[in-house]
């Protein structure tokens, strides 16, 4: 009997491509920014109303995932920038392959900024790298605060948590100041916004955090 | 439930690394799970016997090890066991401190028996 020690990474394939899209985005200064929640959590809203506040000459574009349908791809392109729907057709989560896939005709040089809407899972989204710059973990009130405690994955890997749909919270249950405790016992350095994409309270606060990655993604373009 | 993707990938190690001792029978295979991995070791392990099942690989055995989380402190550069999530240093108490092990998922080795 022979033990042959390997020592390599399972997704290793992903990574790679995940390696050579991350160094595609660096090379034309564009910022791609991963959106994980569980379903319902409000992406698709968020990311609505976050191409509703930009200039139609900003160079914005979006990769939607979901299982099946292209409703989300139908709802963002209402906003006029390019839009593709990756329907995975039961695979619960986004991998490298299918975005390289996605952007194959898309010219890197003419975007800086490219949203991707991760399948709704708290879960499997996480081990997949997309060569993004950073991962954004939605999390709606209507949900339990003890969900970071639960899905501590996702919330260490990712760098901002938009806690959202703050309209309700007079009505629910949920205690923000537990679910952000939850968040930096998992992730002590994690940034937060408070949003609510209905009323449009906290979208400031969300779209400057997103101005400053946009400024440092270009001042570091190659 | 993306454990099956993971045991798929497992197996696409195997079948490549195999290329490389023609004649040779696979016999286990270890794979290195650790707890911020997101993979459940019970799923990988169904998943595993269920795509191995029927087929020519159907003796391989799986050898999960599990990983605990550990991180160093980068001030005073001790690693430490992270239990609950509490990822500052016990020692100096300082919050700079890195995940060195916990979230690898990696096939470790291979064992075979040569022809």
């Amino acid at each position: 009997m022979t033990r042959i020690t390997l020592e390599t990474k399972v997704l290793s394939e992903n990574d790679r491509i995940a390696a050579d899209l991350r160094a595609r985005f660096r090379q034309h200064g564009v910022l791609c920014l991963n959106f994980i929640s569980s379903p319902g959590a409000g992406k698709t809203l968020l990311l609505e109303r976050t191409l509703a506040g930009f200039a139609p000459t900003d160079r914005v574009a979006v990769l939607t995932g979901d299982i099946q349908t292209d409703n989300d791809a139908t709802r963002l392109a209402r906003a006029g920038f390019p839009v593709r729907q990756i329907t995975t057709g039961g695979t619960c989560h986004l991998d490298a392959r299918m975005i390289d896939r996605a952007l194959a005709d898309w010219r890197l040089e003419d975007l800086d900024l490219l949203l991707i809407e991760n399948v709704g899972n708290l879960v499997c989204p996480a081990s997949y790298d997309l060569g993004e710059a950073a991962k954004i973990v939605v999390l709606s009130v209507t949900e339990g605060e003890d969900k970071p405690l639960k899905y501590p994955t996702t919330f260490f890997k990712s760098s901002l948590l938009v806690l959202n749909k703050i309209d309700l919270l007079p009505y629910v249950p949920f205690q923000l100041e537990a679910a952000k405790e939850n968040a930096r016992r998992v992730h002590p350095d994690m940034e937060m916004v408070e949003v609510s994409c209905t009323s449009g309270e906290g979208m400031d606060t969300w779209r400057d955090w997103l101005s400053r990655r946009r400024k440092a993604a270009q001042s570091t373009a190659a | 439930m993306h454990e099956l993707g993971i045991a798929n990938s497992v197996l696409t190690a195997v079948r490549t690394e195999m290329r490389r001792h023609p004649g040779a029978i696979p016999l286990k295979v270890g794979v290195r799970v650790g707890e911020l991995a997101g993979v459940n070791p019970d799923a990988l392990e169904f998943s595993f016997l269920s795509i191995i099942s029927g087929t020519p690989w159907e003796r391989l055995k799986l050898d999960i090890q599990t990983k605990t989380r550990e991180h160093r402190c980068s001030s005073c550069r001790a690693t430490f066991p992270v239990i609950d999530y509490r990822v500052a240093c016990p020692l100096c108490g300082s919050s700079q401190t890195e995940c060195v092990s916990g979230d690898e998922l990696e096939v470790a080795y291979l064992e075979l028996e040569e022809s």
